[in-house]
């Protein structure tokens, strides 16, 4: 505003600070930019017959989608994520919830123990699920102490190891978002409708959960999108039974060199990524958000 | 509020129990004589002086280490320029560029992987270091820029501004006001900016050129054709590593905020934003 009122002056001075911004612009067009606008022209183009790709303009790459093999791969892939992100709730929202209520000393302990795990390498974290899976593993040789599975269950390189896996990846989003979420809302009024004769039940569906769906749904988001890429989790953990669209798109790279129906594959999993967040912020646009800033 | 009974802290005490359980049997079968580690074979550490000896696992060290300074400090100029010219001047292009420099946070990164390895491809830029670089500078801009420009948003204005009346110019203030008052925000935003580099798997495969390994590469690759306790020892050092970074971290001054996410934080920062609302 100030800026307006001694134009002269101040545009004299600003033509310097342009230069902070180039780096910042250049980098943006040609390294972010440059690569996701070739996704899109590549996704339209022919793979040429032996390595490489044709320029020559085709829907051929979107129609492949829809063959049996691959639809499989997304609605599997889909139903996998979904798995996950359910449980991720299920775990994550009650931790994130009861993280907000301990008192300030333990909050800063817990979100120390949160943190560490947080950076910790996920391979390192995974790995450690291949030594509970593992064939006469930790998991095994509790079960059987205990007497309660007889042989071996060979978890490792099943479904419920790659959900495990995944869960285990993404939780802690989901408990840092719920947990902001949280630790803002505002408690008393969710005395207020107690107060007023709402039941416990009644006061956390209409208190607490709708001024905490903010940090649920952007858990949702956090966990979500990446459980349907993350394929090195199928891999370790799945053997090759488990097929993501993330494992699809490595595929078409690297394997098959099929590069335009993995931009292909890669297209519909960017709109629908977009989509869910475009979703999200009208969700918690129209709760009342409008009035806040 | 009370907590009438201890159901709570039971809970939060098992999850987190659990989410310890893998690394804790890592670090314990580290020391494992046997190789199979489903047995017990007595105390030792001979799998760390396998770690030592075996040079390729050190030359893929050194690369990450080289990839992770090298991208969080170019992350740490872009970003740290970008967000302070942004707060400067105004441009129609501004929430556009914003948007776009975001998006490697935002966006799977299988599809970032995909995007870099096809793009370097067209644009013959030979597959290796320099490919790893730019593909993780990328995704370490939103980082650092996130960081500092909340920094920026809460800066008092008002030393710049009694410099700027002291007869001080544009750049000399930058570097002698606003600069160190960022130093903060900026360290912070590069040791995210390295740990998220440091772990990277998906993006490093994509743009990797043959000969060059990063460590999670390399880790990745030995985890998926045979384990070996080697692996538990060099887990367990980079634990030690971590460890030693967060609680560095800490010291620095609320430097790992809790809210710092591989993917968009900038959701859960809005999030957090509408709550406080209204009573009605």
């Amino acid at each position: 505003m100030k800026a307006a009122a001694t134009p002269l002056k101040k545009k004299k001075k600003q033509s310097g600070v342009w230069l902070t911004l180039l780096p910042l612009y250049l980098f943006t067009l040609v390294f972010v930019a440059g690569p996701l606008v070739y996704m899109f022209v590549l996704s339209f183009q022919t793979r040429a017959e032996v390595w490489g790709v044709v320029n020559q303009f085709t829907l051929d790459n979107y129609k492949n989608i829809f063959q049996p093999v691959y639809l499989n791969t997304f609605v599997e892939s889909f139903k996998l994520a979904l798995t996950s992100t359910l449980l991720i709730c299920a775990i994550g929202y009650p931790f994130g919830y009861f993280m907000a209520k301990l008192p300030a000393q333990w909050k800063k302990r817990v979100m120390l123990l949160l943190m560490i795990p947080f950076w910790t390498s996920s391979l390192i974290r995974l790995y450690g699920w291949i030594i509970i899976f593992r064939a006469n593993g930790t998991l095994d040789k509790l079960l059987m102490g205990l007497g309660l599975t007889d042989g071996p269950l060979k978890l490792l390189y099943t479904y419920p190891a790659v959900v495990v896996g995944m869960v285990y990846a993404l939780l802690q989003f989901m408990i840092l978002a719920v947990y902001s979420s949280a630790e803002k809302m505002d408690w008393s009024l969710v005395e207020a409708a107690r107060d007023l004769g709402a039941t416990p039940l009644k006061a956390f569906l209409t208190v607490t959960l709708k001024l905490t769906l903010p940090g649920l749904l952007s858990g949702v988001i956090l966990t979500f999108i990446p459980s349907m890429g993350l394929f090195f989790i199928a891999d370790i953990l799945g053997g090759n039974k488990v097929v993501l669209v993330g494992s699809l798109i490595q595929d078409q790279l690297m394997k098959a060199h099929n590069w335009p129906f993995a931009a292909a594959l890669s297209v519909v999993l960017m709109i629908l990524t977009s989509l869910m967040i475009s979703l999200y912020k009208r969700v918690t646009h129209t709760t009342e958000l409008e009035g806040i800033l | 509020m009370k907590n009438r009974t201890k159901l709570p802290n039971i809970y939060i005490g098992v999850v987190t129990a659990v989410l310890y359980l893998p690394i804790v049997l890592v670090i314990i079968y580290s020391f494992n004589e046997s190789k199979i580690s489903s047995v017990w074979g007595g105390f030792s550490l001979k799998w760390y002086e396998t770690l030592f000896r075996d040079a390729a696992m050190f030359e893929a060290l050194g690369n990450s280490i080289v990839l992770a300074l090298c991208a969080s400090l170019g992350a740490a100029v872009i970003g740290t320029l970008g967000a302070y010219g942004f707060t400067k001047v105004q441009l129609r292009t501004k929430s556009a560029v914003e948007y776009v420099s975001m998006l490697p946070i935002m966006i799977p990164e299988i599809i970032l992987g995909m995007v870099f390895m096809t793009f370097f491809a067209l644009v013959g830029l030979p597959f290796g270091m320099t490919t790893l670089i730019l593909a993780h500078t990328a995704f370490c801009v939103p980082y650092v820029y996130m960081l500092v420009k909340a920094r920026l948003v809460g800066m008092d204005k008002s030393l710049a501004e009694a410099a700027r009346d002291l007869g001080a110019g544009e750049v000399r203030v930058f570097f002698d006001i606003t600069l160190p008052l960022l130093v903060p925000a900026i360290l912070s935003g590069m040791l995210l900016s390295f740990a998220m580099s440091l772990d990277d798997v998906i993006i490093s495969i994509f743009v990797t050129g043959v000969n060059v390994n990063t460590l999670p590469i390399k880790v990745y690759t030995q985890i998926k054709t045979g384990v070996t306790p080697e692996i538990n020892a060099l887990c367990t050092l980079m634990l030690g590593a971590t460890i030693i970074l967060v609680v560095l971290s800490n010291v620095l001054g609320k430097v790992g905020k809790p809210r710092t996410g591989k993917q968009h934080k900038e959701t859960a920062e809005r999030s957090a934003a509408p709550v406080p609302a209204q009573p009605q």
